[in-house]
């Protein structure tokens, strides 16, 4: 059983958690991913590390409440305890030094990024950090992320914090304003890796992608993770999560996130239904 | 009984679940003998001075002397029998080829020149088994002297609990470390509930546990912890990560919504429970016309699920002909009494999907048979000319498993073959690397789990003649030299 230390607040729908989780803390190196399961009836569902302290044996997860899963653990308490949680899974992130080095991060893909960024920073290289969110108390990390970046800059879809547009409109001024980057790291919305992997394509900057579809075991073994790279059959849980995003089929991989839509959709309102009140209290509050 | 009338006796059938109930539900198929058909099916063995049966048998279990106290009406001692040589028989009794194994040869098959009419051995196994579990107490081993040794498994399948149940008997201090919530492997995320009751395999699983083996869950060796550190922190390591990496058929449209590998779909509705959504989460698209491509055991273990997930068409779609499918016969008639359709001699060629990527349909080309190929079948030539498309909303490819390279990749000291499964002495199941030992289906590539199971029974025995004596490279003559003695 994995105890949960903390389950704090840090925007709406978006909650941090703090696992005692001390065998995935030990090993565990920037990029890779957890799969957990909250209950004997639960899926499994990955999750990336955001951060670990491998002393105290804990990691730190940023999730947003989207489904089922992530809505029923963002009402579990401080002191509660979940079954499962395997890993780290995955390939860490290649930490080289390269010179000038663009971290986008989307919404909670800042929270992934954030362990990138610093290492990047920590080996000599020179960090650029753009964060996109719909609105301003979307955008997570913006403290920790300046501490790591020489130059951070804000966008929001509604212009109530940072300037007023997208990340892909960021990285296009940054470019016009004479900076060059050698790497490119984006992490955040499928929809804007996809974008953003556009752009840097035409800017001709190397892009790294971090890609989250569903998983199972995320061992090798399932292969409901398969994404399509360069015409060729990944699997992100072992061959990923981090691919060039030049390469990236992005609108199969979108597609395939979509395949249990209406299943999702059906269990969460079997949940609503026969829940306690709590979660009915919880989700009513946030639609009004 | 003489002879002469124990060959009157007609094999004792056993009791199945109707087709058309059993489609709408996952309890077990096949309902196990009653105490009397036991008895009765006992008296058919003929106790031959002889026993084929056990040489047919991967983990040679006394299969004339369990039989013997079944027809005595001891079920008591025929259980304690049965567990000297095999742990899990409520396992093997379900899911053993018995048919190519120890019934293939036993006599009163051969008597009677139809291998169906050999003694039912596989049927009770699993009443004994049953009859265990069901009646009272199961009996413990006296608890042995502990030597001091560790041991590490990495992978909880049939070949790793075969390897811990025998090791905590020597008195080694067994860690089994699983990558899954769950102990068992394929036992426990591939084959169905209605092949293989879940709660038997957690019931094998904890008498493990009562035996003082540990398991460590959601553990990913290799990535959880390098090899090397297992390795180091250990006397002795068994590796038995099985086939766990799904082969594609790599035509178009393999990732369109829909498709499944074997191991995906089985997994959601077995280890995942898709059953049961949404009760439980974990959801399992459910299909009109379900295709699976593939004639093995693991096809018709897919095709049968799906009709239990609702589908109303279920097709197995396979290459070559019938008779070439490798399948059980009982597998393949309990699809077939359930409805499943059988197109054979036909191959994919294409998957074709919707504006969404959703899977509509899959092209199919005919295919005869040829020359022989270097396996003796004869293979499947295409007919050109004969594509045509056939509607489908679910498909799931079955055609088969490679070595897990998850360990291999992690530690590049351990010798792997060409197709990526790690090279070992096959009489003792040594790798590479000294105090390193592997076994099943990632020495193998996909095959049964009584062949894994048989390969952990001789990596058990090598595995502690290393332990007691430090002997490794010429483990294999000492162990000769031991079983000499024991003559």
């Amino acid at each position: 059983m994995h105890e949960i230390l903390e389950n704090r607040v840090i925007g709406p729908d978006v909650n941090l958690y703090r696992f005692h989780a001390p065998d995935v803390a030990q090993f565990r190196k920037p990029g890779q991913f957890v799969i957990i399961r909250i209950n004997q009836e639960g899926e499994r569902i990955p999750l990336t590390i955001a951060d670990v302290d491998r002393e105290a044996g804990t990691i730190t997860l940023i999730v947003q409440a989207v489904g089922k899963t992530t809505k029923q653990l963002a009402l579990m308490q401080a002191g509660e305890s979940i079954p499962d949680i395997c890993g780290p899974l995955g390939e860490p992130t290649h930490i080289e030094k390269v010179g000038h080095v663009l971290c986008v991060g989307g919404g909670i893909g800042t929270a992934p990024l954030y362990p990138v960024a610093k290492a990047m920073g920590a080996i000599g290289n020179q960090v650029s950090s753009i964060l996109g969110a719909r609105t301003a108390d979307l955008v997570i990390l913006e403290k920790e992320m300046s501490e790591v970046s020489e130059e951070l800059v804000i966008t929001t879809d509604d212009g109530s914090a940072g300037m007023k547009g997208l990340v892909t409109d960021a990285i296009e001024s940054m470019v016009a304003g004479g900076a060059k980057f050698d790497l490119c790291v984006a992490m955040g919305p499928p929809i804007m890796m996809k974008f953003v992997s556009l752009l840097t394509k035409k800017l001709e900057i190397p892009t790294l992608v971090s890609l989250n579809p569903i998983m199972v075991d995320g061992t090798g073994m399932c292969g409901g993770c398969r994404v399509t790279v360069g015409g060729e059959t990944k699997f992100a849980c072992v061959d990923g999560p981090e691919f060039d995003g030049h390469l990236v089929d992005f609108d199969e991989m979108m597609s395939r996130l979509n395949m249990y839509k209406t299943y999702e959709q059906r269990s969460l309102e079997h949940y609503e239904e026969h829940a306690d009140c709590r979660l009915k209290s919880a989700t009513k509050g946030k639609s009004e | 009984m003489k002879p002469k009338d124990r060959l009157k006796i007609p094999p004792t059938d056993m009791p199945e679940q109707d087709p058309a109930a059993r489609v709408n539900n996952v309890q077990e198929v096949p309902l196990g003998y009653t105490a009397e058909m036991a008895m009765t099916e006992a008296k058919r063995c003929l106790q031959c001075k002889t026993p084929f049966c056990v040489e047919g048998c991967p983990v040679g279990v006394d299969i004339p002397g369990f039989i013997q106290h079944i027809e005595d009406g001891d079920f008591e001692a025929a259980i304690r029998k049965m567990k000297e040589t095999n742990l899990l028989p409520a396992i093997c009794g379900r899911v053993c080829p018995q048919e190519e194994q120890c019934q293939l040869v036993c006599t009163i098959g051969k008597a009677q020149k139809d291998p169906t009419r050999a003694v039912n051995i596989g049927r009770l196994e699993r009443f004994v088994a049953d009859y265990e579990r069901e009646h009272g107490e199961v009996t413990m081993p006296p608890p042995p002297e502990p030597t001091g040794k560790t041991v590490a498994i990495v992978g909880a399948g049939p070949a790793g609990l075969t390897v811990a149940g025998d090791l905590i008997r020597h008195g080694h201090d067994v860690t089994v470390f699983e990558a899954f919530h769950k102990a068992g492997g394929v036992l426990i995320y591939g084959i169905p509930e209605f092949r293989l009751p879940k709660n038997i395999v957690q019931n094998e699983i904890d008498y493990l546990e009562k035996l003082g083996v540990k398991f460590k869950y959601n553990f990913v060796v290799g990535k959880t912890a390098p090899m090397e550190k297992v390795v180091a922190e250990h006397d002795a390591v068994f590796i038995g990560t099985g086939a766990g990496l799904p082969r594609f058929m790599r035509v178009e449209g393999e990732n369109l919504l829909g498709v499944y590998s074997a191991n995906e779909y089985l997994t959601r509705a077995n280890l995942m429970q898709a059953y049961s959504f949404p009760e439980t989460d974990t959801p399992l698209i459910t299909g009109k016309t379900v295709a699976t491509v593939g004639g093995g055991n693991v096809a018709m273990d897919c095709a049968r699920t799906a009709l239990r997930m609702g589908a109303k068409r279920s097709l197995i779609v396979y290459r070559r002909a019938e008779e070439q499918m490798p399948a059980r016969l009982e597998e393949i008639h309990h699809a077939k009494a359930e409805g499943v359709e059988f197109r054979t001699l036909q191959n994919p060629i294409r998957l074709i999907g919707n504006d969404e990527n959703w899977l509509t349909g899959v092209e199919l080309l005919k295919q005869e048979l040829g020359e022989p190929d270097s396996s003796g079948r004869r293979s499947p030539v295409p007919v050109e000319g004969s594509e045509f498309v056939q509607e489908v909303d679910a498909l799931i490819v079955a055609i088969g498993n490679s070595p897990n390279p998850l360990v291999p990749a992690d530690y590049p000291e351990l010798e792997v073959t060409r197709w990526g499964g790690i090279v070992v002495n096959e009489n003792t199941g040594q790798a590479s690397v000294r105090g390193v030992f592997a076994g099943g289906d990632i020495v193998l590539g996909a095959a049964t789990v009584i062949l894994a199971m048989g390969h952990g029974r001789r990596a058990a025995e090598a595995m502690h003649m290393y332990l007691s004596s430090g002997r490794w490279s010429d483990l294999e003559e000492a162990l000769s030299q031991a079983r000499a003695e024991v003559r």
